[in-house]
């Protein structure tokens, strides 16, 4: 499909500006790599409330602490790989255990970081936020969203946790759509089968239920970007509606958002299900497309996922 | 002091120029990757691998091999070059560097590349995993020696002086620091990013015999390493002041070319340089 390429750090460093602009509360860090994760963009805006914190994640993430715990709404800004893992005590005892206002928004997650390589492609951080009490969990499908996301977080007092890629990704989502952080957003109506998305696997669900259709098969997409806290009803709903699910995730199939709604399902509605994303492996350095292909993320995996599921439906 | 023929030198040079050119080359080709970080630790990295450590190519995994870590693992193309040089694997093999299926990742990988001791990439590890294989040496009464690069703007990381305190405690004196001054990190001058002077006397105050050498002179590195050598009862860091992107002259003391590729025609403007 003709979409439009786009990224989402550059929409995340025009929402922080404007942020900036509105309200004198929002103060930003982060950890040599503001042009990276371009919070460069505020540092050049608002000098006074940006502190680079050099590579030190540990140490940023209970700085902030401090700032959200003397009223300020704190945006903290490095790799996932580093945002995450790299500094989790602190992120458990400083940030979510006492339920501060901090929304740690995280680039160059998954493997589309490409050739770096495994030591920054981290494939399990879903799996670490969304298991810490009071955080929340967001993964923006494009770069509209990923605006749209950042404007809404900045409203709530909770500790966010929000994932975005380095590559640019295909823009599905209309900028002047409304948007509810707490609903997953319906991309494409069906009866036959439900592709569950987050994150750059959206659009390839979006793909894949075209593909389907060509089969005859009637795709629901749905768009999780939201996966903590959990839409369970509508995705009990679409279960219900369709009788079988897939979930797609640029993360590993352990404990990301595909388990969430596993999970959801096998409490509330058995349906037949498959989790399309990346197995319990380390990634490697290659180009996008190709890693995207090595790691079982493309089209084809999904429409082969929805097949399987459409086989075990009655 | 030993003294060392100017035809010695000038080999080391020689090769460190080489090196400097597949690095640059490896990653033109591979469209990624930091330049600037790899060209400041090059004549460090020669210096070590073709004159100071004890090491057989041919048996990368020989018990009495002394050790390097490259804690700064993103000048991972540095080591790749200088490791085929000293025939690890072939030096055309450099080319796959961050290609699918490449033993050469973007950062360096111990389970993948013959002659790396320990998998980095993530800033701040090297020196305490170094402290490691010193503590080991000294249990299992080895005399080989461990050898650890860190970058300056690993100094901002905690785990660096965590590191720093465990091996005076330990007295590893069998470790050797070399720490890359380039005075450059990602987002800026270390300097203003983080300040990090008076570094000298703050590795002094935790116990470490500092010595500090112009990077990028290969009788200083030696000189230096000699004098760590004879240090009884403390670790050594030797501070080399260099040049980031050290022997390009566009990519010298530039931020630009810290994580970015050449293109074509600075590429050439670099082989040019270089000698390629
Ligand atoms: C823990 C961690 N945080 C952030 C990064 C991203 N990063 C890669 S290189 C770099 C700057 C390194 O500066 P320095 O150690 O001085 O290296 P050099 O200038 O010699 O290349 C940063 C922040 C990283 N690799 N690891």
């Amino acid at each position: 499909m003709a979409w439009k390429m786009e990224s989402q750090r550059k929409q995340y460093g025009k929402a922080l500006v404007e942020l900036g602009k509105e309200r004198g509360d929002i103060v930003v860090l982060d950890a040599d790599l503001s042009t990276s994760t371009r919070t460069a963009d505020f540092a050049a805006a608002f000098p006074e409330r940006f502190f680079n914190c050099g590579i030190a994640e540990q140490n940023m993430m209970d700085t902030a602490a401090g700032l959200a715990a003397s009223g300020k709404t704190v945006f903290v800004s490095t790799f996932a790989v580093f945002g995450t893992g790299r500094c989790y005590d602190q992120i458990r005892q400083s940030i979510a255990y006492p339920k501060l206002n901090i929304k740690i928004v995280a680039s160059h997650a998954g493997i589309t970081v490409g050739g770096d390589g495994a030591s920054h492609q981290i494939v399990e951080d879903i799996a670490l936020m969304r298991v810490l009490p009071n955080m929340n969990v967001i993964v923006p499908a494009d770069s509209p969203e990923t605006y749209k996301v950042i404007k809404a977080v900045a409203k709530t007092k909770d500790p966010v946790y929000v994932r975005v890629g380095r590559a640019d990704v295909p823009t599905i989502t209309d900028p002047e759509a409304p948007f509810d952080l707490n609903q997953a957003t319906l991309m494409r109506e069906g009866k036959d089968v439900t592709l569950i998305g987050c994150g750059i696997m959206v659009a390839k669900c979006l793909e894949a239920a075209q593909e389907l259709s060509k089969h005859g098969v009637d795709a629901r997409v749905l768009n999780l970007h939201t996966i903590k806290p959990l839409d369970e009803k509508t995705i009990v709903r679409a279960a219900r509606e369709t009788g079988g699910v897939v979930t797609a995730e640029e993360h590993s199939v352990m404990m990301g958002m595909g388990s969430a709604v596993a999970l959801v399902l096998v409490e509330n509605f058995h349906v037949p299900m498959k989790r399309v994303g990346i197995p319990d492996v380390f990634g490697e350095s290659g180009a996008c497309d190709e890693l995207m292909e090595k790691y079982g993320l493309t089209v084809d995996n999904i429409v082969e996922a929805a097949h399987d599921v459409l086989k075990r439906k009655k | 002091m030993e003294v060392y023929d100017g035809e010695f030198i000038t080999e080391l040079e020689s090769i460190a120029k080489k090196a400097r050119m597949y690095s640059i080359q490896m990653i033109y080709e591979a469209g990624s990757g930091h330049p600037g970080g790899s060209l400041s630790c090059v004549d460090i990295l020669v210096a070590l691998y073709f004159h100071i450590m004890k090491h057989d190519p041919k048996r990368p995994d020989w018990s009495d091999r002394d050790r390097f870590v490259l804690s700064k693992g993103h000048a991972a193309p540095a080591l790749y070059a200088v490791l085929a040089q000293s025939g690890y694997f072939e030096v055309d093999e450099l080319r796959s560097l961050r290609k699918m299926g490449s033993r050469l990742q973007g950062h360096p990988c111990m389970t993948k590349t013959p002659g790396i001791e320990m998998s980095t990439g993530s800033l701040g590890h090297g020196l305490a995993a170094g402290n490691g294989m010193a503590l080991a040496a000294k249990l299992d009464r080895k005399l080989y020696r461990i050898y650890v690069i860190v970058g300056d703007g690993e100094m901002d990381v905690g785990e660096t002086w965590e590191a720093a305190m465990l091996a005076s405690h330990y007295k590893l004196d069998n470790i050797t620091v070399y720490l890359d001054r380039n005075k450059l990190q990602l987002d800026g001058p270390t300097e203003k990013i983080m300040s990090l002077e008076p570094l000298a006397d703050k590795w002094k105050a935790f116990g470490w015999h500092v010595i500090e050498i112009n990077g990028h002179n290969m009788k200083e590195i030696i000189h230096a390493t000699n004098e760590a050598k004879g240090v009884k009862g403390k670790p050594t860091i030797i501070i080399c002041h260099t040049i980031k992107g050290k022997g390009v002259s566009y990519m010298e003391g530039s931020l630009h070319f810290h994580g970015k590729a050449p293109d074509k025609q600075e590429y050439e403007q670099a082989m040019k340089e270089l000698g390629g």
